[in-house]
């Protein structure tokens, strides 16, 4: 297996890239659920935040123009499912799958001139003295300007829902809107801010995508970062800090695919053999840290199944196949479901009031 | 001043008012889409809701009718049920995908046996194909606590891929000069998912989908099961205390889906597809939520929202060789049926009150 060609600091520094769209919009949907809001239409309003972007970049010849359209396109779509589930009162989760349909056919209708197209380079900081740090200069100091302020949004969010009254009123409202009312916050006004928060992120994120990552624009480009962003916020347990760890893990995935299919490496059929030694005893694992009793039957049959694993493994060493390109696409969702998997356990950080419908009745 | 006042229960009357109200609003809004896009907004609506039933050609577009229409009822049949538990399962199209793979892939292995058992044979491999799909987010939400909402999701991108492998691989036609995409099953009488009418458009999936409506209907009205879908849906307390199993339904509720999608995919791929090729999803997985919505999760609902957007896939589709309609502005316009109809909701379940405000 020639791993050779692809050289570890160059894939550290576009798992930076590759990170900051679901890094930008998982940071946005976050604010969102601890107002006690899901919003599942994450998808819809980064592919429309891609093509406002898109659109407005190439027909001003502005990077930051296009940025900021798409920070208004998120915006302004997110205002629609704010007018369903605050105003109208619609059920949250239904509202955020319109808003993902509706997104995805705007954004295919607004996107039909601008097929083919490339739109104005965005510029990297290169900063001076970091920059030229051997390894790490590379790696961390030579990125354009949003992959800094997705970092710096970490740390916003962060301290302002750590330390300020105005994230301390914002959880308020999302673990228990009933009390938040009772005591004089105006519950719908906050959540429609962070509805709105939510969407300009969302938009930062598609626009990341389509200006800077791709850069151009294809019909349904986003191909499910914005449900995988969603994916991140149940992974990071509603904390931002582990947004940022979880965006690089998905980040480090979709870059190492892609490498993988760019390299046209041998993938040792051994693997399979190792996957199925392993699953299980991370199963053991999951069991061990939700302290449940570990039966003696679900150890014979985890014994059974890593033994047949490491059989495989072992008969199959030196056995080769071509990476199929198909197989290693599937890779970033397969791994979010097992995060999600993985982290499904720890539930008991989620905002009480998420997903309920707020009705003040006087 | 405005203020909303809730129901003590839902009212009967705006349940059925609503879905017509927010088909009229989206057509308004609609005609204001096309006119913004350079359209005749009359000609466009007139084009999309009434060619395809009394125009000209109307013969050709009938038929057309139940072809797009069957899917959409199968699939919408089966995720009503787990909406009405609050169950949500949204990757219908990748239950579709993996019962067209099934399904096809038992057709294909039997090639070029000739038989009448291959095509039940399909039918039940497309069904398991699809009930399995679904199994996985069912089985990962009982035993571990995932989120169904976001397993079946991310396995319709993993269905896609996977329905690219197969197209391109191990399904490839051996006499297909190197293009991707399989035998054509319509040329392979018995893996035929033939008109059973000529001239109608009535295939097994038609059939299938008649069925499943009544058996819906009769499971939801009829049987204790369905009484506890429904129990579950509207008071998830009561229902444990009356003895619901809740895993038993989100089984019960995620295979009957993935079932009847897999079902709506195997008889697609074998009769208007024909083969298993890279572009053979077009979405009717997610559409059949809208339909599902627009049919108030109601088995005969859902039947006429059904025909209703297969007329306006085939009216869009008019629209778009006739009038230069581009196809995105159908697919917005789908979407826009869906909110409008969840904005309007908000007549079933509250009243609205014009009221002065009180002195305090």
């Amino acid at each position: 297996m020639d791993m050779g060609s692809i050289s570890p600091e160059l894939l550290l520094a576009s798992l930076m890239v590759a990170a900051t769209p679901i890094l930008l919009a998982a940071l946005g949907e976050l604010v969102v659920e601890r107002a006690g809001v899901l919003n599942l239409g994450v998808e819809g309003m980064m592919i429309t935040g891609a093509i406002c972007g898109f659109a407005v970049a190439v027909n001003s010849g502005s990077p930051a123009f296009g940025f900021v359209a798409a920070a208004a396109g998120g915006a302004l779509l997110a205002l629609l499912f704010a007018l369903l589930t605050q105003f109208a009162l619609a059920n949250q989760v239904a509202s955020g799958l319109a808003l993902t349909l509706f997104g995805l056919g705007l954004s295919s209708l607004l996107g039909q001139g601008y097929v083919g197209i490339k739109p104005p380079p965005v510029a990297k900081l290169d900063i001076p003295l970091l920059g030229d740090i051997p390894f790490l200069g590379r790696v961390l100091f030579s990125h354009d300007l949003m992959v800094y302020l997705g970092l710096a949004l970490v740390g916003l969010i962060w301290s302002m829902l750590k330390y300020s009254r105005a994230g301390l009123i914002l959880r308020a409202v999302g673990e228990n809107h009933d009390a938040a009312h009772a005591l004089g916050y105006k519950v719908v006004r906050i959540r429609v801010a962070a509805i709105l928060f939510g969407g300009a992120c969302a938009g930062l994120g598609g626009a990341y995508i389509s200006l800077i990552r791709v850069p151009q624009w294809t019909e349904g480009m986003t191909a499910g970062a914005g449900w995988i962003a969603l994916a991140l916020v149940v992974f990071a347990s509603w904390k931002a800090g582990r947004v940022l760890l979880g965006a690089w893990l998905f980040g480090g995935v979709t870059v190492l695919q892609l490498n993988l299919q760019a390299a046209s490496v041998q993938f040792p059929l051994s693997t399979f053999g190792w996957m199925f030694f392993g699953a299980p005893l991370i199963y053991l694992i999951h069991l061990k840290l939700q302290r449940s009793r570990i039966s003696w039957r679900a150890i014979a049959f985890v014994t059974a199944i890593s033994a047949t694993g490491l059989g495989y493994a072992l008969v199959m060493r030196g056995a080769f196949t071509p990476f199929k390109v198909e197989y290693l696409s599937m890779s970033p969702y397969l791994i979010t479901i097992l995060v999600l998997v993985i982290m499904a356990g720890d539930k008991s950080r989620a905002p009480a009031s998420l997903g309920r419908i707020f009705h003040a009745s006087q | 001043m405005l203020k909303l006042e809730k129901r003590p229960q839902p009212s009967r009357l705006w349940t059925w008012v609503t879905p017509l109200l927010a088909v009229v609003i989206t057509m308004l809004a609609g005609g204001a889409l096309f006119a913004a896009l350079g359209k005749d907004p009359v000609e466009a609506i007139a084009t999309i809701f009434w060619q395809p039933l009394f125009g000209e050609f109307a013969f050709y577009y009938r038929p057309q009718l139940l072809i797009k229409g069957a899917p959409l009822i199968l699939i919408a049949i089966g995720l009503s049920l787990g909406f009405r538990a609050g169950i949500w399962n949204i990757g219908a199209e990748g239950q579709y995908i993996v019962g067209a793979l099934t399904g096809a892939g038992v057709g294909l292995a039997f090639y070029p046996t000739e038989s009448v058992l291959v095509f039940p044979l399909m039918v039940l491999a497309g069904a398991l194909g699809g009930w399995a799909w679904a199994m996985i987010p069912a089985v990962l939400k009982l035993r571990f606590g995932t989120n169904e909402i976001l397993v079946s999701l991310m396995l319709v991108y993993v269905a896609e891929q996977l329905l690219a492998a197969m197209a391109l691989g191990p399904m490839k036609n051996p006499e297909g000069m190197g293009f991707p995409g399989s035998r054509n099953l319509r040329q392979y009488e018995s893996a035929h998912n033939a008109e059973l009418i000529t001239g109608t458009g009535m295939h097994w999936g038609v059939v299938a989908a008649f069925i499943a409506v009544i058996f819906a209907y009769v499971l939801l009205t009829r049987h204790s099961l369905g009484y506890h879908i429904r129990l579950t849906g509207q008071a998830p307390r009561a229902a444990r205390f009356a003895g619901v199993r809740p895993a038993r339904l989100v089984l019960v509720c995620l295979g009957t889906a993935g079932a009847l999608a897999g079902l709506a995919g195997m008889f697609e791929v074998s009769g208007p597809a024909g083969q298993v090729s890279i572009d053979f999803n077009v979405g009717y997985g997610f559409t059949a939520i809208i339909v599902a919505f627009l049919g108030r999760l109601h088995p005969l609902g859902i039947l006429l929202a059904g025909l209703l957007m297969a007329l306006t896939y085939i009216g869009g589709e008019i629209a778009q060789s006739n009038m230069g309609l581009p196809a995105a502005a159908i697919q917005l316009f789908q979407g826009m049926l869906l909110f409008f109809l969840l904005a309007v909701d908000v007549l079933t379940n509250y009243r609205i009150r014009f009221m002065s405000r009180e002195v305090a």
